[in-house]
């Protein structure tokens, strides 16, 4: 028996829907052209004003934003509320040079923490539940996002954040919780630190596990279910829309429901911008319909994505998106977090390195390896190991301050690393995610 | 007075030495001594040869190679005889980062390569001990 937190919501007709996304965007647009003046001005140089958004319909006249514009905007260029009326703010993994700052008013929170409530409940979560967060909690979306929506729903939430798996482990068996939220490797992870420990998936109390912030293939939540005796539960968002709890998965696990009450979705060619069918494939992109400190419209989340408006069993009429099948740009998500190969460019130059690089990932016992092989540059090499050795220990910390993950340094010798056609390959992806 | 080893990053792999031992045959130079230090994924080959800087030319295209100026002691070979070199060093408050030794053309002779922090001092140190110190002249002979 399906459950769901705002069942009138989440179970409208779609006429509804409909009626309540019209009625917001036409509010979101008037909110974004009264207060914030770039995206005004990427209105105007479109000719378009608040009057030619009537409907959602009508979204599709109005320009994109790209990380692009947010970094140029850093930190207060999109802001639609005075700060002072602001309580909080989240931001991405370090991305080249400048980080990308989303701002929340106690609204904006509550629409967020009323988007992972609905995930918790989706997962079978009542406030009879032990929910486990284990995100990280900080600048982070994860721990908060899911924290809140654990406190919604009732359950008696531990704030655990991520790491100290043994610890993890302790409060998971001593508090009986119930249901898990963390990467998706990081639940194998713990799965396989439990068969060490000598535990059964039937001797912990866990029924369910929401887990996202990564992509992860449906091998991988076959091996999670088994490993720890649970249902496990995709969710989807990003820092820039509000966090997790964009989209998130029924007890059907086939698709993430997009909280259209919040987020309305399109899929466009990532080439020309242009809108496509339904039931293509393209990049998602996103409007807010009700945000006041950090409204966007139309931004572009590289997604490659697919979506479902076929009714699901679980009573949802909200449209489903497919896990994402890639990307539109050269983003790559290590261990949870986002990395650009441009942002390992900046670090190698900046370090004295040359710009030949290889970026080589893959996940074995389904946690994220990365490592990176670099080539010494003749005016760095010296007859002492030591030397060298510092070196490659250096430009280590100088990667894991850029990225927010340690990747292991290899250091080769010059011109080895592959190059096809004079250019490069700059990135090998051995998972096998898509 | 000091003479030059040649060191040479090498990938810590199968065939790599072998490809840099037969380029510098290659080069008509012939090593009087080596030694090859590793780390996880690359490895430093240091050599001396006779004419450093044709072979540092010749392999330079291929290789990543760089100079040093290493102390090459003259000493007897026998026992107990490297312990007062060491002394000495060691009272001139010098250190070595590594060294490595080969056997003369002499029976009774060996010569230990250091990489010291102050040759200029190292040599001048030994010199005045009575021990003798090689040249990048000495080894042309």
């Amino acid at each position: 028996m399906a459950q769901y937190y705002q069942p009138e919501i989440e179970t409208a007709p779609r006429e509804k829907i409909l009626e309540m996304q019209n009625e917001k965007i036409v509010k979101q647009v008037r909110h974004v052209w009264d207060n914030v003046p770039y995206y005004r001005h990427l209105m105007e140089k479109k000719g378009i004003t608040p009057e030619d958004i009537k409907s959602v319909d009508d979204i599709r006249k109005l320009p994109f934003l790209s990380k692009d514009d947010l970094r140029e905007t850093y930190p207060y260029g999109l802001l639609g509320t005075d700060l002072k009326d602001c309580v909080r703010i989240h931001s991405t993994s370090g991305t080249t040079g400048k980080r990308v700052v989303a701002f929340y008013t106690q609204h904006d929170i509550d629409l967020w923490e009323d988007c992972t409530a609905r995930a918790i409940v989706a997962a079978g979560g009542t406030k009879e539940d032990v929910v486990q967060v284990c995100y990280g909690y900080g600048l982070f979306t994860g721990g908060s996002g899911l924290h809140g929506g654990s406190h919604k729903v009732g359950c008696l939430t531990l704030p655990m954040s991520s790491g100290n798996t043994d610890r993890q482990i302790q409060f998971m068996m001593d508090l009986s919780a119930t249901i898990l939220c963390c990467t998706p490797s990081y639940a194998a992870y713990i799965g396989e630190a439990l068969a060490e420990q000598g535990i059964k998936p039937e001797d912990n109390s866990l029924k369910a596990g929401i887990f996202g912030a990564e992509p992860w293939t449906e091998e991988m939540r076959q091996e999670i279910e088994k490993s720890l005796g649970i249902k496990a539960y995709d969710i989807y968002g990003l820092t820039e829309t509000s966090g997790p709890g964009v989209a998130f998965e029924c007890e059907e696990q086939k698709g993430m429901h997009i909280n259209e009450d919040h987020f309305y979705a399109e899929i466009i060619d990532p080439d020309t911008g242009e809108v496509l069918p339904e039931g293509s494939k393209g990049e998602l992109v996103f409007t807010s319909l009700d945000k006041e400190a950090f409204p966007l419209l139309r931004y572009r989340t590289k997604d490659i994505c697919v979506l479902n408006r076929t009714p699901c069993s679980c009573g949802r009429t909200h449209v489903r998106m497919c896990k994402p099948m890639g990307r539109s740009d050269d983003m790559m998500i290590i261990r949870g977090v986002n990395v650009f190969p441009s942002q390992i460019e900046t670090v190698l130059l900046k370090e004295g390195y040359t710009p030949n690089y290889q970026i080589v990932v893959d996940r074995e016992r389904n946690t994220d390896t990365f490592d990176i092989f670099v080539e010494v540059a003749p005016d760095q090499f010296s007859d002492l190991m030591s030397h060298i050795q510092r070196m490659e220990k250096s430009l280590e910390s100088a990667l894991r301050t850029m990225l927010g993950i340690g990747p292991k340094v290899h250091l080769v010798a010059p011109k080895t690393i592959t190059r096809s056609e004079g250019k490069a390959v700059r990135v090998i992806d051995k998972r096998k995610l898509h | 007075m000091a003479i030059t080893q040649l060191s040479i990053f090498l990938m810590n792999q199968p065939g790599a030495l072998v490809d840099a031992v037969s380029a510098i045959s290659g080069a008509g130079a012939n090593i009087r001594a080596m030694s090859l230090a590793e780390a996880n994924d690359f490895g430093i080959l240091r050599i001396i040869v006779s004419d450093s800087d044709k072979i540092c030319k010749l392999l330079g295209d291929k290789y990543l190679i760089s100079k040093t100026e290493v102390v090459a002691a003259r000493m007897s070979d026998r026992s107990g005889a490297l312990y007062p070199i060491l002394v000495a060093l060691s009272d001139a408050n010098i250190n070595i980062e590594y060294m490595y030794a080969f056997t003369g053309s002499d029976a009774d002779e060996a010569y230990v390569v250091f990489r010291v922090n102050d040759v200029k001092t190292a040599e001048a140190v030994l010199n005045s001990n009575g021990v003798s110190t090689l040249s990048d002249e000495s080894l042309k002979l």
